[in-house]
Parts: structure tokens; sequence; C-alpha cells
């Protein structure tokens, strides 16, 4: 096998052709995988691991996973957001078992040792000894001792980690568009959960993260639109890539001829019905949110986080490694917190599009395992990417364009020790 | 009062609604469910935290025709089909009339390679119209244990 001169060895040569051929390989190597962990997930990134609103109150812990590791994000008594790896100073066994709590200080349960809610440690069982008898050393220090704390900082109410102590601040990282339409969906008023479910996906993330940014397959794989004639296929559309690496992207298209109705302008709420074969057509009422005529968009912040904004369904996924070959596609479901009940209904109604039981977005629960079967044993093969192009410029005016994902590659390439 | 003749009716409904479905006559699905009736699959955890999203939900018949139209035609996924193991439903009367029945339920999957899978585990809540001898969902919400599905779900459980 045709390996690169990288440090660690282990990643197959790039062939020609840039970020418009990707290697089948990466998608199926173990020792990819494992390098992807200490290179990409805890190198210089922000990992994507709660909302802010499921840690609001001191005490209040959720855990989370920044690539395969561990994490506990936890706001401690005097109301600060802390991060840390969720493993034991002693042993290396996980603190915190349940996904979510409210805690004054962690246990471990192995053998009692506790931690303060920003890691420190609190206590040793029988550290004295029993009877005068043994016990830690007199030198043992306390201080030295602590659950590895990682950076961490809300953005848009978003909890981000990192590993990396250098990181700009999240804004900044994710560039003005990036910041600019998180600030537009996730920003603007208090949010809410409405539900969460995840979906197990048989892939390596990466097709996953590829998937999520590929505008081209939207209309071509996911036929329900189409086969049901509720959505246009010359609606105003494009890709927007972050500033400086375009690993983030935010792919948009605008009801534009839904918009030329006069009846929908004025009472800013219509029913898709009349253009549609739904026998239950309230599936698809919808009321306009912004006055920027955008009704629905896809955005990534790489590396494993995306947030979709269709029609009125707003929804947070985050894809967590699992293996080389699994990934779980959590789900979770918003609404801002001042919604009217005919809001929310539209919310909980329009959910059927997406999730593992989305009428739009179900196939892609199988279609990334179909890559994944499809490039066992391919050698030193590659994709070919090159719709739209072979660069990396956004595309104001067409989706039909894989310039997302080539941003994609162009961030783990430069992670991953490309040239 | 439910009685023996009413809880074997009931019995046999529920049974009937988990054939159509093993047997892929889905075009026959929404017919055990009452015109104005309500299906949705959610977790046992949006449940508990009172959450409305879950995994599927349609209210009235025609978004379960919908449903069942979109996966004969529009959907696209890999062929698989449903074998459901029932409970026995535990009955108990409730308002306008209704009843309230709880069954666990267990669906094995079958992929067409011959892969089969417990896909799920949970509990079916349902509420019940008897009338005339003849039952029918008003509402049908199949609780799953787990908030992890397997892959997808586009056939309804």
């Amino acid at each position: 096998m045709n390996m690169t001169a990288t440090p660690g060895g282990v990643m197959p040569a790039w062939p020609e052709g840039g970020v418009s051929r990707v290697p089948y390989r990466l998608f199926s190597d173990a020792q990819v995988y494992a390098l992807e962990q200490e290179r990409l997930f805890r190198g210089p990134v922000w990992n994507y691991l709660c909302l802010e609103l499921e840690v609001a109150e001191p005490g209040d812990f959720r855990t989370a996973f920044i690539g395969e590791t561990p994490i506990v994000v936890a706001r401690d008594e005097q109301g600060e957001l802390r991060g840390m790896v969720n493993r034991c100073a002693h042993k290396g066994a996980l603190v915190c078992l349940a996904e979510r709590g409210n805690r004054k200080h962690f246990s471990c349960i192995y053998h009692s040792w506790t931690y303060h809610l920003d890691g420190r440690l609190r206590g040793v069982a029988f550290r004295g000894g029993l009877k005068g008898k043994g016990g830690m050393p007199k030198d043992f220090d306390p201080a030295r001792h602590c659950m590895q704390p990682i950076r961490v900082e809300t953005f848009c109410g978003l909890v981000f980690g990192t590993f990396e102590p250098d990181m700009p601040p999240v804004e900044e990282w994710v560039g003005p568009t990036m910041a600019h339409f998180l600030k537009r969906n996730l920003g603007s008023r208090p949010l809410k959960v409405l539900g969460a479910h995840s979906q197990i996906i048989h892939n390596n993330w990466k097709l996953y993260a590829e998937n999520v940014r590929d505008s081209y397959h939207a209309t071509l794989l996911h036929t329900f639109y189409t086969t049901f004639k509720v959505n246009r296929l010359d609606m105003d559309g494009g890709i927007l890539l972050s500033e400086g690496t375009p690993w983030h992207h935010i792919s948009y298209a605008k009801r534009a001829t839904l918009e030329e109705a006069a009846e929908y302008r004025e009472a800013k709420v219509h029913s898709a019905s009349y253009d549609s074969k739904l026998n239950g057509p309230e599936l698809l009422k919808t009321e306009d949110e912004f006055d920027d005529g955008i009704t629905h968009s896809v955005q990534s912040i790489f590396p494993t986080l995306a947030v979709h904004f269709t029609l009125n369904s707003l929804c947070v996924r985050n894809f967590v490694p699992r293996g080389l070959e699994e990934t779980e596609l959590v789900w979770t479901y918003l609404g801002y917190a001042d919604d009217s009940e005919e809001m929310t209904a539209m919310r909980v109604l329009q959910a059927n599009l997406t999730g593992a039981a989305g009428l739009v977005s179900l196939e892609d629960g199988c279609i990334n395992e179909f890559v994944q079967r499809g490039t066992r044993g391919s050698g030193d093969a590659a994709a070919v990417l090159e719709m739209g192009g072979r660069g990396l410029e956004s595309s104001e005016s067409s989706r039909a364009t894989e310039v997302s994902i080539r941003g994609f590659w162009s961030g783990y390439r430069g992670l991953m020790g490309y040239a | 009062m439910i009685d023996g003749q009413a809880r074997q009716r009931i019995e046999d409904f529920l049974l009937d609604c988990a054939w159509a479905i093993d047997e892929d006559d889905l075009e026959a699905w929404p017919g055990f469910f009452a015109a104005d009736g309500r299906y949705r699959i959610t977790t046992r955890d949006n449940e508990e935290r009172g959450l409305p999203v879950g995994i599927m939900l349609c209210e009235g018949r025609g978004m379960m025709e919908d449903r069942v139209l979109a996966l004969r035609t529009a959907n696209i996924f890999e062929p698989h089909r449903y074998r459901h193991i029932l409970g026995r439903p535990r009955l108990r009367e409730a308002e306008d009339g209704l009843v309230r029945s709880d069954s666990s339920f267990i669906v094995m999957r079958t992929m067409q390679d011959g892969r089969m899978d417990l896909f799920a585990a949970g509990n079916y809540r349902d509420l019940l119209r008897v009338e005339d001898g003849r039952v029918l969902f008003q509402e049908r919400a199949a609780v799953l244990e787990s908030r992890r599905v397997d892959v997808l779900i586009v056939i309804p459980i």
C-alpha cells in the first residue's frame, strides 16, 4: 500500500487532483481512524458538545464526546461552565454514567474518589488508611490528580470544547459568514428542546460529514419533495463556505415562487396544499420567520456538527464516531422558548421531514453505509469530486456542486498532515 | 367494564394490525385508525421528559396514507421486513368511552440478504374506540425503549 511520509506514516498517499479526489481507504483504515482521534478531534478544532440550556443551572452536567473521548460538561457552583474528560484520575473509570443530571460533586463509583464540579479532586476514600495501616503515601498531592480539564466555550446556545489551549474564540474560528447564520438560527431568541433521538449509521463518520455537505445529492436521492410536488427545483439557492479554511458551509434555498403569492406575503401564513398531492397537507403548513427569504438551510461546523432549518423545523445534528465503521447521529429538535402553540405544532409536524424516519432524510441512514460497503477492498481507488469544478469557491447561484465537500477535505488534509 | 368478549375483540384487532404490517399489507394499515386518529413513534426518554417531537407523527389517516405512499414510491432503502411479537394488552376504561391499552412489543427486522436483528422493543400506548363491535385506534404511540434507531425507520412499527 502506498503511504505518505507523514509523521506516523499511516496515512495513505493522496492521489493527484487535491481535494477533487478522496482515497476510499480513509473510510475503513483503523490506523487512520486512530490518528484522527489525536490530530483532528484532540487537535486545533472546536468540537460541539451540547446545548447551553442543558447545563443552565449550577450542578447541571451533560456527558458528550470529542471523537471517542468521553467528556463531561458541568456548570460549577460559581455558574462557570467547565469541561473535562469523563475519566477518573485514579484507574480511568467513567465518572459520570448518566447522560445528564444535577450533582453537588462527582463521585467515581469504583473507589469513591470524588471531584468538584470543575474536576478538581475533592476526596480519596481511605486516604489515611484504616486503623493506621495502608492508605496513600504521605506526599500524595490531590492537586496533581484531577479530571483532565478541556477548554469549553459557548456560542449561540451551543457548547464547544477543545483540547487545544491556543484556540481563538469560537466566533472567530468559524468566521463571520458562519457566525452570522448561527446567530440568525440559534442566537436571536432563547431556545427550547422539542425532542431528540439518534440513529446508528453503519459508516465511517467522514461519510456523514460529506453527506451533510452534499447539495448535489439532495434532489436526486431524496425524491419525497419531487414525488409529492411540494418543493420547487427552480428555487434560488447557493452554497457559502467559511472564510479561511472552507471546512464549514451553509447550503440554503428560497421558496422564491411561493414568495410571489400576495396572500403569502401579507398573511405570512400559508398552506402548501395547493401545490401538493399530500393526503395530509397540514404536514407542510409553514410560516415565514425571517426576512431573508431563506426557507431551507443546512449548516455544517467542522468536524461533527450540522444545524438544519427546514421550513420551520430547527434541529441540531451531532454525528459521533462510535468506531471505524459506526456513527451515532443525534437529532435534537428545537424551538424558541417564546413560540406560540401554533408555531410549536408546526415545528412538531415538520420534524417528520427529517430524523431517523424523515420523509426527506431517511435515505441518508443507509446511503453512507452503501458507500462503506462499496468501497471495501478498493485498494488505492479514490472518489471523484468535480461537480461545480475542482476548487473551493463559494457557489452563490447553484447547488449543483460538491464544493462544500471539497471544503471539508481541505480542512481534513490540513489537520492530518497533508501539504 | 371491559368484558371477555370486548377483550377478545381488542386482542384480535391488535394482532390484525401487526399482521398487516408484517405481511406487507401496508395499504390496509391506515384503516386501523379513526379518520382523525393519531399515530406516532417516539422514545421512552422523550415521553418521560414530556417532549412532543419523537421519530414519526401522523395526524389523521391522510398523513398515514402519505407515509405508505412515500414508502412505496419515493423513499429509497434496503428492502426489509418486520416480525412483530406482541404481549397481552393491559386494558382499562378511559375518558369518552375509549379504552386505554398498553402492550409490549418486539420487532425483529430481516434484511434482504438475511441479516436479522432485534430492531425495536417498547410499549404500544393505545387509545381505542370500540363501537358497534368494531375497534379503531384513536391514538397509537409506539414508545421505543431505546432512543437509538438502527439505520432508519420507514415501515411503521
